[in-house]
């Protein structure tokens, strides 16, 4: 008899590598089906050369067990081609186009195999598509899911949208004006991020993290502190512990309510999104006065934090945060009070609790459904072990329930701050961090402002980074938007896009 | 609408007294880098391998700092001397690449457009900002001037949704390949004269990418640049203070 008993690791935690199995690939797929029909997560799953010689591929899948506040690992190794578990586990789709893209190798039998962010493979000669192996591809060069028949036709949008966004490619197949299916198609923001950390992590490496999604700097830039400190054994000092929930709630209410702003703007309703585009503002204000930098560049490091909040800070920040705090709780208010904002919210865009587990959504998008997901909740760190209970969900999973999510969520965050600034423990900010132990793996979940944020590491032999895998939220979640359009008029996209807001740099890393 | 119009008093009047009054920066910003010292004799020029984005130099005994370059890294280990501190001033768009090579004294900020160009979009600018592999801090800086505290409108300047609207392409980002093409489009889809800025480290340089064989090593190697605007972010107001100088509006 087999143990096929995975090695269990909790958030922030390293394991040695020698203690995860190498399954066969029957193995490690019955064991990976069973995890997710038992409602466990994948939040990572990724491909590493194996050591030495041939051209093997070591293949890591990371489930989460939100119950039982850890994440299985479970590993095994693969050929040139394997067959795709996407068939009965839709959560695997992006992970495995992502392996099939970076290996040049095939997942058999994937109903969806096309590139995702339109880079050559990481191994030379290899591609999963045939194309020429000595030019960059193109991108949004695929195959589009084609609707045909009379009175169907296709709207193509982007790259280049209208406005100050960041570029992604949107393919309807209307019916009318009714969208039957959209296809997204991403990759313009491909800077080679995972591929830039091999052998990391290198002097650069801190700012690209923060730079992965500027608007989740802090939620960034923590995950990959928390995979270091997990490697190198480093116990981060409690006042760093504060002081970095302290960022990420800021950074969680400038976006959210910068949200609430846009949805506003979208429909119309110019007082709410005013007050909020200011309101926005004055949360990355509040960042300022902590770090210097609106956006929390520079404020987390590994061991720590480089800024103190010495007890008059704290008092100053939380005297400005009430004046805001009153300020954002009317222009919420005016927005859900009004009739004309409501209807054109409500029942837009909605999805089903089924279609958010089957995708594997996260965050806001997730909770809007009625699925409980929050790993400061399941999987807590430092200050939410003992200062975060109020998770939050909404039933309807439409725009309306994503807004409203938002509106809650400020409340709480409100009351975060609150708390951590009036029990900000005495004591150091920062602690060294020696060496990442050799041949080990692990593991961060930071709840983003748009979701689980997810760092694994992985180091070689020689202690440095030989596999770094990021996931941020968008990864799981742009396919929620594009099912949420289905059957929606495709005026209403805008407002549906919006009430997602996902990030392209993040996804296209 | 009583609702409305109670909200509306309470919130205030909130547009910035910009360009006639200083804003206030938060006393740990980072602005323009302050030089202590001289370089001490018989440094052997840590500086140019400790900077991870190769934005330090030493010339003639003297630190020369590429702006267009640095990231103002709060932790910045380029001087082990102690050399560098960031100041608080967050005047730092400039014409010319070269402008952003700062060894001290006074800064080249950004001179006026030339009579012509000046002549046509003094008053009236208006810009297609594209993203090309920027992280979204720069765009996020750029949208925010379009709120009430800075009130961009104000100043004849906005940005539109179409390149066939537009006098000035406004590039966020290193410029991914993937964009690459994108950029160059929009650029010709632009009626001439044109201008170009480049906001942020990124579009300068790379940025935190500029290790990356998926980017351009800055704009201005694929189309003329007008103005270079320092930062990773730059300041909201870093931005502003760029574009009213190019209109010699300050
Ligand atoms: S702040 Fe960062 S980028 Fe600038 S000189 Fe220092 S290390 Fe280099
Ligand atoms: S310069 Fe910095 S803030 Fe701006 S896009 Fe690049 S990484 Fe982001």
């Amino acid at each position: 008899m087999k143990d096929l008993n995975p090695k269990l690791l909790k958030n922030g935690e390293a394991i040695p590598l020698e203690s995860v199995a190498t399954l066969d690939f029957d193995d490690f797929s019955d064991c990976l089906l069973a995890e997710v029909r038992k409602q466990g997560r994948v939040v990572a799953c990724f491909g590493v050369p194996a050591a030495g010689e041939g051209s093997e591929l070591e293949l890591f899948a990371l489930v989460a067990r939100d119950r039982n506040a850890c994440v299985a690992v479970y590993r095994t190794r693969i050929g040139e081609r394997f067959p795709s578990l996407t068939p009965n586990c839709p959560q695997m789709h992006f992970f495995e186009r992502e392996i099939a893209e970076q290996y040049g190798v095939v997942p058999e039998g994937h109903p969806w195999l096309k590139p995702l962010r339109f880079h050559n493979a990481w191994r030379p000669g290899a591609d999963a598509w045939g194309r020429p192996a000595d030019q960059h591809p193109r991108s949004g060069e695929m195959e589009f899911y084609r609707v045909d028949g009379e009175g169907v036709h296709e709207v193509a949008v982007g790259p280049v949208h209208a406005g100050i966004i960041e570029p992604g490619h949107f393919r309807f197949q209307c019916y009318g004006e009714k969208v039957m299916h959209l296809e997204i198609s991403l990759g313009y923001q491909h800077r080679g991020i995972e591929r830039m950390l091999q052998n990391g992590p290198h002097p650069a490496t801190m700012a690209q993290m923060e730079t992965i999604a500027g608007d989740t700097s802090i939620g960034h830039g923590l995950a990959h502190c928390q995979v270091l400190e997990a490697l190198s054994g480093c116990e981060v000092p409690a006042k760093a512990q504060s002081i970095r929930a302290l960022a990420l709630e800021l950074e969680r209410l400038a976006n959210h309510v910068g949200d609430i702003g846009a949805l506003a703007g979208d429909v119309g309703f110019l007082p709410t999104f005013s007050y909020c585009g200011r309101l926005r503002g004055d949360y990355l204000n509040l960042t300022a006065a902590l770090c210097g930098s609106r956006f929390g560049r520079g404020l987390v490091r590994p061991g720590g934090v480089l800024f103190d909040l010495d007890p008059a800070l704290a008092g100053e920040m939380l005297a400005r945060l009430k004046g805001i705090e009153g300020n954002t709780m009317g222009a919420l208010e005016l927005f859900f009070d009004a009739s004309s904002v409501l209807s054109r919210f409500e029942g837009r865009g909605r999805l089903s609790r089924s279609v958010a587990e089957d995708l594997g959504l996260v965050g806001v998008a997730a909770k809007a459904c009625g699925v409980p997901r929050d790993s400061r909740f399941f999987h807590p760190t430092g200050v939410y072990r003992h200062l975060f209970d109020d998770l939050i969900t909404e039933e309807t999973g439409d725009a309306m329930a994503r807004a409203r999510m938002r509106s809650r969520e400020i409340t709480v965050s409100i009351e975060l701050l609150r708390r951590i600034g009036t029990t900000l423990p005495e004591g150091p900010i920062r602690a060294p961090v020696g060496p990442l132990k050799g041949d080990a793996l692990a593991i961060a979940l930071v709840e983003g402002w748009r979701g689980e944020v997810v760092h694994v590491g992985l180091t070689g032999g020689d202690g440095r980074l030989r596999r770094y895998k990021i996931v941020d939220p968008s990864f799981h979640n742009w396919s929620g938007l594009a099912m949420a359009m289905r059957d929606e008029q495709i005026s209403d996209f805008p407002l549906c896009n919006k009430s997602f807001n996902l990030s392209y740099c993040g996804f296209d890393l | 609408m009583l609702q409305i119009i109670r909200e509306r008093w309470r919130q205030g009047f909130r547009t910035g007294e910009f360009p006639k009054e200083e804003p206030l920066m938060p006393p740990r910003f980072r602005g323009l880098p302050l030089f202590k010292q001289e370089c001490p004799p018989g440094c052997d020029r840590v500086c140019e391998t400790l900077c991870p984005s190769s934005a330090c130099k030493q010339v003639d005994g003297r630190m020369v700092l590429d702006l267009g370059r640095c990231l103002f890294c709060a932790d910045c280990p380029a001087c082990p001397h102690g050399g560098i501190t960031f100041g608080n001033n967050y005047r730092l768009g400039a014409r010319q690449r070269q402008d952003l090579l700062y060894s001290g004294g006074e800064y080249p900020l950004a001179q006026p457009l030339e009579p012509a160009r000046l002549k046509l979009f003094g008053r009236s600018f208006k810009l297609r900002q594209v993203s090309a592999g920027g992280c979204n801090g720069c765009e996020a800086d750029c949208n925010v001037l379009g709120t009430l505290v800075f009130d961009l409108g104000r100043f004849g300047i906005q940005f539109v949704a179409s390149p066939r609207h537009a006098d000035g392409l406004l590039l966020t980002g290193p410029v991914t390949e993937n964009m690459r093409s994108a950029v160059l489009d929009t650029y010709e889809a632009m009626p001439a004269p044109k201008i170009v800025i480049a906001v942020g480290a990124c579009g300068i340089n790379g940025g935190p990418f500029s290790h990356s064989s998926e980017v351009s090593q800055g704009l201005d190697s694929l189309l003329p640049v007008d103005l270079y605007v320092p930062g990773c972010p730059p300041h909201p107001y870093t931005i502003l203070d760029g574009l009213l100088r190019l209109l010699d509006r300050r």
